[in-house]
């Protein structure tokens, strides 16, 4: 609880003594650039393979004749909308950026850079994290998006390569029973889960104390804090909005 | 003018300052000396507040900035330069961005003037081909004073340095000193040298005070550090080799 209490009176600290707007709009631009841009690789190319993977796993267990073929696609769909895009996502982006904002802030931490923007009189936390948290709520709902187009595309993909679905089949299977509600929910969970990894992650490398060491032991809490945030959200925010 | 007034800190059980009382004043390289663990670098955070002491005020001209509010804080600190031990120079940026960082974020200086304003304080320092270098690409000496440059680019009332020759070889140390007096009786500024180094002692002690297990045991100058007649501060100032063949004589 004290921790929980630590970090709450973290957050109310970004939002006292804040520098320009000016100075922000450019550290935003920046962050999204190593938040979004750089990462968007890495969401290409694992979603790619899991839509892929998903494909032609349901295929492999749908032995009966009787259900119709665009079944596949209508489970990489929901699959993909619901869980994979904004929450398998959410432990890759926790991995990668989550880690590296730690790593980060804790570096400057340990070398006294954090010293050096408060005794200039510079709110540190808003000024390295306000920026995080808010280039992170902007850029991972995109990355999730993107992730779920790339997902459909790969099963789409493989589907072809490997004749498992034609690709009538796999369209009328995507759109059959669509609910655009869960891109809602989708959506909702991009915001809340990017919100949770950035400000756990910038929070751990924020108080770290000690060396070298000390900023690997917070980059690790750092991704494991934020998954365990993560999936209780994921847990919350689908009974609250599937109800 | 700087007054330190009864500062006391502990951290868990171990008391680190214990009822301190000093005068920095305007003008002259004040420095706060005695052995590792004795609360130099304590002392000196709790002046700029990067500590909250336990009990005791400390005045910049006699603006009480312990018991301030975080908004007068934030303006006296903005009065304020300080060179770290390590640097403690923004990696993500090369050194004249790391130099215009205080202009550009606290004040409204156009980028042409932050930029000569950086240039002009680098050449100062003795490094004006060094401004598009990365921080990981100079030495330590350098990044010594890229971090007086950064200190001074605001026209600070305040200079703090803690512990300016740490790592340095003999000669670098002696040009970083002289440095930072130079710049002290240029600006007219309160300047505050947090060391152990003898040569800076002697070098460029105007006021020094010493510290001893979280006490003040002395307060004077350079000229009467040898003669002092406190048996702690004998030892801390004739400790090395060369010194200790002086107090012979």
């Amino acid at each position: 609880m004290t921790g929980f209490g630590k970090y709450m009176i973290f957050l109310g600290s970004l939002f006292v003594r804040r520098e320009t707007f000016a100075t922000y709009y450019k550290l935003i631009l920046e962050e999204c650039v190593q938040i979004g841009v750089n990462s968007a690789f890495l969401f290409i190319l694992v979603s790619t393979f899991i839509g892929a993977v998903t494909t032609v796993q349901t295929a492999y267990n749908m032995v009966s004749p009787l259900i119709p073929r665009f079944v596949i696609s209508q489970v990489v769909r929901e699959m993909t909308v619901l869980e994979l895009a904004p929450t398998i996502m959410a432990i890759i982006y926790a991995g990668k950026i989550g880690s590296s904002m730690a790593g980060g802030i804790g570096t400057m931490r340990i070398t006294e850079q954090i010293d050096a923007l408060e005794v200039m009189g510079i709110n540190s936390s808003s000024y390295l994290v306000l920026p995080k948290i808010v280039a992170s709520i902007l850029m991972y709902p995109l990355l999730v998006v993107l992730s779920g187009v790339c997902a459909i595309i790969g099963g789409y993909l493989v589907g072809q390569f490997i004749n498992i679905i034609t690709p009538t089949e796999y369209v009328s299977g995507l759109r059959f029973g669509f609910n655009d509600f869960e891109i809602i929910i989708a959506l909702t969970k991009s915001f809340v889960f990017a919100f949770l990894i950035s400000s756990i992650s910038s929070f751990k490398g924020y108080f770290t104390k000690g060396g070298a060491l000390e900023v690997g032991i917070a980059s690790t809490e750092a991704v494991t804090s934020s998954v365990i945030a993560v999936l209780l959200a994921d847990y919350f925010i689908v009974n609250i909005m599937l109800r | 003018m700087i007054k330190v007034r009864d500062i006391s800190k502990s951290f868990g059980d171990k008391m680190v300052l214990d009822g301190i009382d000093a005068e920095f004043s305007k003008g002259k390289t004040n420095l706060i000396i005695g052995s590792s663990g004795t609360g130099k670098s304590v002392l000196l955070k709790c002046i700029v507040g990067l500590i909250n002491p336990d009990q005791g005020d400390v005045f910049y001209d006699l603006r009480n900035f312990t018991e301030a509010d975080k908004e007068v804080k934030s303006e006296i600190r903005r009065e304020i330069g300080m060179l770290f031990q390590g640097g403690a120079l923004f990696d993500s940026k090369n050194v004249e961005e790391n130099v215009m960082f205080p202009l550009e974020v606290l004040t409204k200086t156009p980028l042409d003037e932050m930029r000569d304003r950086a240039n002009h304080c680098l050449k100062r320092v003795g490094l004006e081909n060094a401004n598009k270098k990365a921080v990981s690409e100079i030495s330590g000496g350098m990044k010594k004073r890229v971090g007086i440059a950064r200190a001074i680019v605001n026209n600070p009332n305040y200079l703090f340095c803690d512990e300016p020759n740490s790592g340095l070889d003999p000669q670098t140390s002696i040009l970083i000193d002289e440095l930072i007096a130079e710049i002290t009786h240029e600006l007219d500024i309160t300047t505050v040298v947090v060391t152990h180094d003898m040569n800076s002692v002697i070098g460029i002690g105007e006021n020094i005070i010493f510290l001893y297990k979280g006490h003040k045991l002395w307060e004077g100058n350079n000229a009467d550090i040898t003669h002092s007649g406190v048996s702690q501060l004998d030892d801390f100032v004739f400790a090395n080799k060369v010194m200790g063949k002086m107090r012979g004589i």
